[in-house]
């Protein structure tokens, strides 16, 4: 059973460098790191189980959380713990391992999917840290081991600009997938919902699966989120818990059980203007940019992001991507004074307004986008302008305005357990006020998870 | 592609070397630190700032609130070519002279000019005086929005308003209506608007009544008489203003709906042609700036409005000659139009829930026509319709988003 939700409401932002359909050969990091950063609700200072020095497999743990220590937070190789980076306060930003050329995994007793127990899979995903695949909503957040949602949402389509295509992704991964979801049936009392892009051939591994009920959705970003997703198919109400789950980590984790190792496998698309060459590698979990993009740069002036322009995280050159990024964009530093901008721009620029006409209607390759902010940040004075890029029934400023006040009760009733700043990142691209809607949407979400315990 | 390129490597890069070279007197501890606003606004209207994105988004809509701004600026720019094209054509055909309209065109500029001129200086200077102040004073950016406010005040003033009442206005306006508010974006009524109804209940003899709608008419109000359409109407009744619309030394000269539509009719400076308010609104909507849900929902209410009065002429006795005024004559008399385009449609204080807009703009269509026709002491409505429906536009978002809460309650 299938069915086609028509969504009209956002924004495709295009921009150059799309990937090629193509795997680098013969790519390896050095060294790779996972970041507490990556995971909403974390502690910035976790507790630390290793030292600089240590030596670890993939799958050993190296930090969880006080506040459920259950979850380990492992590391995706085996190696040498070489640098525990810390920030601001001692927060750790980064543990960082140097890679064995030869990598070995802590190794568990390979299983039959179909006889596992829903106990042995959660024990199992809890101490190689293949547990933090697995998202909560409301919150978006490292799911809760006690909890059964209603349902798990998985999307095959990331409609973010130049997102990687999971079904080139998935290719290959056709059992691994199948046996993922059979370990993920499970997990929840509810069904298990695969979303798909209407407008593309899906992979065999989405195209063959049992045991999942198919979505296909149609029109442009963000209708690939998995939030606005889960709004029309079975939305979120209060008290319910629903998991979200990355098509490759389903076929990561049947790997857990049908193998007994952790390999978090990151097929990752080097995307932007900046990238000569943008294509795929194949990694894992935190690796390093640093070899993907060595010679491989239009421009010296660039902003490194883990993830897309959207919701993406800057990292240096030799950065690492995070837990959960498939991707990485190169984009321009847009630093410059523009001489009356805002009357005659000076380089092409992406707009939704036809206040810019000369580029709203354009439909080119795609814009040579840069980091500038194109104008300063203003009062909230346009209104109508979230309402047409988040298709979700919620009303995006009184929602934001709710959070603003802090009035709990508002903020249930608009909806905020539905949400994620993922789904309000258009609506902060968009704003002519230059607002930080992102920032906001997190902050709602952290005082509701705080204030329901 | 670029069309300034040779300007801004030329200039561009000298004048911004200057610009930061000037910086640091306008900083804290600076010589002119108390010029701090003013230099920061002439500096990004100069340039768009090199600031790059920092959390969130990295990259960002090319929109901003000055390009935003400035279309609206130019959607208006017809109300005022024309406003100023009318104050000179009425002034001399009352004076019994050039009554074409390329007769005397030069003269009609000029005199037309040096009225509306001065309107729009005094307006932009005063209200920006104080809004740089308060920038400073509150240590906040200058925000654009009042250079659309600046404009509309000129357009829906009488053209011989006392200069000195536009400074008193403004100001009125943008301290207690806006600044008292928390600024830009905080209002609750329509800034421009309310220092036209400022100066309605202040001074109303300066801005009511047969007199003060052609310029130069008070140095010699004996000689004729130029009331509005909607004042004809209002004490008349709607078959005089096809004959006496206003008169003239020597001749009485009716109200045609063309004429009604090109806008060579007494009336406020911006308002008298319903074309150019109708290129200004094509502008808004098609930019995408202004509601067209808003524009629209006045329209339809205001026609709705006019034909239930038109069935209670018929109905019953009212012996209000107003009444049966046909409904599409409402649309382009007055200033319902200009009020439609450029006051309902300001973001911030009109609903904004898409459903809102509908609602909201519909009862100010209603309200306008009521007073219009209902209300003896007031020929037009649609100033206080606006301002009235100002002040709900809350409570018409209250009740959307209670429903939305109620759905979702529902729907668990």
């Amino acid at each position: 059973m299938s069915k086609l939700i028509r969504l009209n409401k956002g924004y495709d932002i295009k921009i150059q460098g799309a990937p090629a359909s193509k795997l680098s050969e013969g790519f390896t990091s050095r060294t790779y790191s996972v970041k507490p950063i990556d995971f909403n609700g974390l502690s910035p200072i976790p507790k630390l189980m290793v030292s600089e020095q240590t030596e670890v497999k993939a799958g050993d743990p190296l930090f969880y959380d006080k506040s459920d220590e259950r979850i380990h937070y492992c590391s995706p190789v085996s190696g040498e713990v070489v640098e525990i980076r810390r920030g601001d306060k001692r927060a750790v930003e980064e543990v960082i391992i140097l890679a064995d050329s030869e990598i070995r995994s802590r190794s568990w007793e390979k299983k039959d999917v179909a006889s596992l127990q829903r106990d042995e899979i959660v024990q199992r995903m809890l101490e190689s840290g293949a547990w933090l695949f697995l998202r909560q909503r409301p919150y978006d957040i490292a799911a809760n081991p006690d909890d059964t949602p209603k349902a798990i949402f998985i999307t095959g389509w990331d409609s973010s600009p130049l997102g990687p295509d999971y079904n080139f992704i998935m290719q290959g991964r056709e059992s691994d997938f199948q046996a993922g979801i059979q370990v993920l049936s499970k997990l929840t009392s509810g069904k298990i919902h695969l979303s798909l892009n209407a407008k593309s051939k899906p992979a065999a591994a989405f195209n063959t699966v049992q045991g999942v009920e198919v979505h296909w959705f149609q029109g442009p970003h963000p209708a690939g989120n998995v939030g606005i997703q889960i709004h029309h198919i079975d939305p979120i109400n209060k008290g319910e818990v629903v998991w979200t789950i990355n098509p490759e980590d389903v076929a990561n984790l049947a790997v857990l059980f049908t193998e007994g190792i952790y390999s978090p496998v990151r097929t990752v698309a080097l995307t932007g203007p900046e990238v000569i060459k943008p294509q795929y590698y194949k990694t894992l979990q935190g690796a390093s940019i640093e070899q993907m993009v060595v010679n491989n740069l239009q421009d010296n002036h660039v902003r490194f992001i883990a993830g897309n322009v959207l919701t993406g995280k800057t990292i240096g050159q030799k950065g690492h991507i995070g837990f959960y990024d498939r991707q990485v964009t190169v984009i321009l530093e847009g630093d410059e004074p523009e001489l009356l901008g805002w009357l005659f721009p000076s380089y092409p620029r992406p707009t939704k307004s036809m206040a810019y006409w000369a580029y709203a209607n354009e439909a080119p390759a795609g814009y040579r986008v840069t980091t500038s902010t194109h104008g300063e940040e203003r009062a909230f004075v346009v209104s109508g302008q979230y309402e047409q890029v988040l298709p979700m029934d919620i009303y995006p400023v009184h929602l934001i305005k709710a959070i603003m006040a802090k009035d709990f009760d508002l903020m249930e009733g608009l909806g905020i357990y539905e949400v994620s700043e993922e789904d309000f990142a258009l609506c902060e691209f968009v704003c002519t006020s230059k607002i930080n809607v992102m920032d906001i949407i997190r902050e709602g979400l952290d005082y509701m998870h705080e204030q329901n315990g | 592609m670029d069309p300034i390129k040779p300007i801004r490597d030329t200039v561009g890069k000298n004048l911004w070397k200057q610009v930061e070279e000037l910086e640091p007197n306008f900083k804290k501890g600076g010589m002119l630190q108390s010029l701090h606003s003013t230099f920061d606004a002439f500096k990004t209207f100069l340039f768009v700032p090199p600031i790059t994105t920092q959390r969130g988004t990295h990259i960002k809509d090319a929109i901003d609130l000055k390009r935003t701004m400035f279309i609206v600026v130019i959607a208006m720019i017809p109300c005022l070519l024309n406003g100023i094209f009318n104050v000179g054509h009425l002034h001399y055909v009352a004076n019994g002279m050039y009554p074409g309209f390329w007769e005397g065109f030069g003269p009609k500029i000029l005199y037309g000019l040096s009225k509306v001129l001065p309107i729009v200086v005094v307006s932009y200077g005063v209200g920006l005086g104080v809004e740089f102040a308060f920038a400073q004073y509150r240590g906040h950016p200058v925000n654009e929005g009042f250079l659309v406010s600046a404009m509309l005040i000129p357009l829906i003033m009488p053209p011989d308003i006392p200069l000195w009442m536009v400074a008193l206005a403004t100001v009125f306006s943008v301290v207690i209506v806006k600044e008292a508010f928390g600024g830009t974006g905080m209002n609750v009524l329509n800034v421009a608007l309310t220092a036209r109804v400022f100066i309605f209940f202040a001074y109303p003899t300066y801005i009511s009544g047969d007199q003060v709608w052609i310029a130069g008419m008070s140095d010699n109000p004996d000689a004729y008489s130029g009331a509005t359409v909607l004042g004809v109407w209002a004490k008349q009744g709607f078959d005089a203003v096809k004959q006496v619309g206003f008169s003239t030394i020597n001749q009485s000269v009716g109200y045609a709906p063309i004429d009604m539509f090109l806008g060579f009719i007494p009336g406020s400076i911006g308002e008298t042609s319903k074309l150019a308010v109708l290129i200004g609104a094509l502008i808004l909507i098609w930019t995408g700036v202004g509601s067209w849900r808003i524009m629209l929902s006045v329209f339809v209410g205001a026609f709705v409005m006019g034909l239930l009065l038109n069935a209670m002429d018929l109905a019953f006795d009212f012996n209000n000659p107003h009444l049966s005024v046909p409904a599409y004559y409402h649309l382009i008399a007055g200033g319902l139009a200009f009020g439609a385009v450029f006051m309902a449609t300001d973001p911030v204080t009109a609903a904004q829930t898409t459903t809102g807009k509908y609602i909201y703009g519909f009862l100010v269509g209603v309200l306008s026509i009521v007073i219009r026709v209902l209300n003896p002491a007031y020929p037009e409505g649609v100033m206080l319709a606006i301002l009235f429906m100002n002040v709900f536009a809350p409570l018409i978002d209250h009740y959307i988003i209670q429903s939305n809460i109620k759905r979702r309650l529902a729907r668990g």
